[in-house]
């Protein structure tokens, strides 16, 4: 019983929080003097004939493969209590070395598609290890340094597009690395569209969409179901009761931040391979600030991930028709920032009536008092970002729950998942 | 979750059916060229959008001189905040039925060939972006010989430079603003071979939050007149802010970018050190396609360089600060325009 009403909570949570946000959003349009209903009707429009419907299908995909890479790496630190801002850095390094490093070597078709998506995973997790050694080794908070190397990343990425890996010529407006040899593309997934009966679309779905799926399971299996996912968990929830119960706890940081880091390094892929074949100075930007959006919607459980990127891609692609119907496509990016606001806000409300329930009587585990939130970073460290509050639970493996808490994060999931 | 997004994809699949039912109602979207009577502009923005007082700006008040002349109207889209949709909003201007389809900025360079080539019945411009090469017949490029604009920008400079000391301050170290510094570093050495000239970009290719920076503006500026220079040129967009920010701030003086930013800039406080602005005419550019087009007199697959010898670009006189150099301005301008003097595009 008590598992059905802890999932129809957590399930609660997320859909009052859209339908909040929802109703903020309509506001904001009836107070820009637009009607609110008109601008739903619009964001649904999908386009009169069967091929533009599966175009806007196609479209939306295509962008949430890559915003849901972005949420999976933020979300695998997120579950180690670690926040790691330098996803942005991490991806945008990885994709400019894997472009050069595809275009440098001739390889047979999937050795050559493996051997970029290594190299590409390598050096996210080499900037994202960068790090996790600071952090384990000296106690740097990964959020300042992960931050700072972005920073880094950004202008190493820049001088090797500008200089060694350059392959446009000089003068031209936009400038690329040399373009990946025909062996290096990942095939698109059309055939399988119009083999379900669907129009054509314009543009090709991007191949990489069955490795995003593939990873996404991989990460829920290895959080889930595995030695390691528990201990991931367990240190996330308490670093002080992990450690007494004897987890490594500085070597679930190093390898929660080199995870993270290898997924990071696939968020350029899909377009790189399945669209841009380069590296240039326009590639898209700012997915792994999204990516941290994305997590925290999806309350860091890749299922949930997979929703929260399908979401802000769908939201994305609607900023063009709203514009068509005269409505600032500013519009979007309001009920993209109310919807996190308020799912960040009811998992913590949600948190809360979980725990009184608990008090309550028909607690699971006896509700555990609090680790001492404060300095319980990993190693010598400071502790994680703040603490969502005090803690106490009913969580059915660890005896305690999410006591460092990543903003946002609740896990009445947790409990339902095991 | 799952059913949240089973509802998702639910939802979407009955939108997808609900707008087939409304199909007769937005007609002949689909079918390309409906070349009635009216004017259907369709203008794709850089990131940013409308409201930059610059560039995009600029594009629209050109296409707003066209539609007075000619009636007609216009649909204005500005791409996400990453700009990974713009293909999409070229695609749907043309599918909707918009002709001409114009691109403001490079960025649309590298994507409106393919989508040219697609809607072969649809005429398409870019901004700032070669169309030679791509050899397609319904594209049109609509450049600018903005080195040609900064070399008078940098003659203006070294001839009103009291310390023999000037700056250059670029937004984005991409191939476009190397041409301001090539034109305006050239133009400056012709006065004067023996000036010092500080260059700086704010940020690295492929950032580009060096155009929206006023602060970053105003540190690097700062640290040039700190050095000695008294006039600043900048080719940062939004960022310039800061430029005349820290010329206000040291008594030095600074030249504009794109508009003539000494009617645009509002404060009172920075008008007054704001010496002229490189003017670069996206808007006579944008009206006179759109003119050719109502002509039915677009050639297409070739670029139209606006230079000099066209007015496309040029220096502003407002406030009358170079009134007094003005010849030897115009000497300038005409042996550029005359061939004597070869502007270099590349630092």
């Amino acid at each position: 019983m008590t598992a059905l009403r802890r999932l129809g909570l957590s399930l609660m949570a997320p859909a009052i929080a859209l339908v909040v946000a929802l109703a903020l959003s309509a506001a904001v349009i009836a107070l820009i003097g637009q009607n609110p209903a008109t601008a739903v009707r619009v964001m649904f429009d999908f386009g009169d004939s069967p091929d533009q419907q599966t175009q806007a299908i196609v479209v939306v995909l295509n962008r949430a493969v890559p915003l849901f890479l972005a949420g999976l790496a933020v979300s695998v630190a997120f579950r180690m209590g670690l926040f790691n801002i330098g996803v942005e850095g991490q991806y945008r390094i990885a994709t400019v070395l894997a472009a050069g490093a595809g275009a440098a070597v001739a390889l047979p078709g999937p050795l050559h598609l493996l051997f970029i998506v290594v190299v590409a995973m390598a050096v996210g997790a080499f900037w994202a290890g960068i790090v996790a050694v600071l952090k384990v080794t000296r106690g740097v908070s990964e959020v300042i340094s992960s931050i700072m190397l972005n920073f880094i990343a950004l202008g190493l990425a820049s001088y090797l597009l500008t200089g060694p890996l350059r392959g446009s010529p000089e003068g031209a407006s936009i400038i690329t690395t040399t373009p990946i040899p025909e062996s290096g593309w990942f095939p698109g997934l059309n055939g399988v569209l119009t083999g379900l009966g669907l129009a054509e679309p314009r543009s090709e779905l991007y191949g990489f969409l069955v490795v995003a799926v593939l990873v996404g399971i991989a990460v829920a299996v290895l959080i889930k179901r595995t030695r390691f996912g528990f201990d991931l968990r367990a240190t996330g929830m308490s670093a002080s009761a992990a450690t007494a119960s004897g987890v490594d706890a500085r070597g679930m940081v190093l390898k929660a931040m080199l995870i993270s880091g290898a997924i990071a390094g696939l968020i350029g892929m899909p377009d790189l391979l399945g669209d841009a074949r380069s590296y240039n100075t326009e590639f898209t930007a700012g997915l792994g600030f999204l990516g941290i959006a994305v997590a925290l919607l999806g309350r860091n459980s890749p299922l949930g991930i997979a929703f929260g990127a399908l979401l802000f891609a769908f939201l994305d692609r609607a900023a063009i028709p709203l514009q068509f119907a005269d409505i600032p496509a500013s519009v979007v990016t309001i009920i993209q920032g109310t919807i996190v606001l308020a799912v960040v806000v009811a998992n913590e409300v949600a948190r809360r009536v979980t725990r009184r329930q608990a008090e309550g009587g028909s607690a699971v585990a006896p509700p555990t008092s609090g680790d001492g939130s404060t300095g319980d970073g990993q190693g010598p460290g400071d502790g994680p970002p703040p603490d969502v509050g005090p803690t106490t639970g009913t969580g059915t493996g660890v005896g305690v729950r999410n006591a460092t808490g990543e903003p946002g994060r609740t896990d009445s999931r947790q409990g339902a998942g095991a | 979750m799952k059913a949240a997004a089973l509802l998702l994809a639910g939802s979407m699949a009955l939108a997808a059916c609900a707008s087939d039912e409304t199909d007769t109602g937005s007609g002949d979207g689909g079918g390309g060229s409906a070349s009635g009577d009216e004017l259907m502009v369709g203008l794709a923005y850089d990131t940013g959008g409308r409201g930059d007082k610059s560039f995009n700006d600029s594009a629209y008040a050109g296409v707003e001189a066209a539609i007075e002349e000619l009636g007609g109207e216009v649909q204005e889209l500005s791409p996400n905040d990453d700009g990974s949709d713009r293909a999409e909003l070229l695609t749907q201007l043309a599918e909707q039925g918009y002709d001409p389809v114009i691109g403001v900025g490079f960025a649309y360079g590298e994507i409106i060939g393919d989508i040219a080539a697609e809607y072969p019945e649809t005429t398409f411009a870019v901004v700032d972006s070669s169309v030679e090469e791509m050899g397609a017949e319904n594209l049109t490029g609509l450049l600018f010989a903005e080195e040609e604009g900064s070399f008078l920008a940098g003659a203006a400079a070294a001839l009103k430079s009291e310390t023999d000391h000037i700056g250059f301050v670029g937004g984005v170290e991409n191939p476009l603003i190397q041409k301001f510094e090539a034109g305006y570093v050239a133009g400056a050495k012709a006065v004067n071979p023996d000036i010092v000239i500080d260059t700086q970009y704010i940020s690295p290719a492929g950032d580009f939050s060096g155009f929206g920076d006023p602060a970053r503006g105003k540190i690097v500026a700062q640290g040039m007149f700190d050095a000695g220079a008294d006039i600043v040129y900048h080719a940062a967009g939004g960022s310039g802010q800061g430029v005349f920010e820290a010329a206000a701030a040291s008594g030095g003086r600074a030249i504009g970018v794109d508009s003539d930013q000494y009617e645009t800039v509002g404060d009172p406080a920075l008008q007054a050190v704001i010496m002229t602005s490189m003017l670069k005419r996206v808007d006579n550019a944008v009206e006179s396609f759109i003119s050719d087009y109502s002509e039915g007199a677009v050639e297409g697959g070739q670029d139209i360089v606006n230079d000099l010898s066209t007015d496309g670009v040029g220096l502003s006189t407002s406030g009358g600060q170079i009134d007094d150099i003005q010849t030897q301005i115009d000497e300038f301008r005409q042996q550029i325009i005359d061939g004597e003097i070869e502007v270099p595009a590349i630092p």
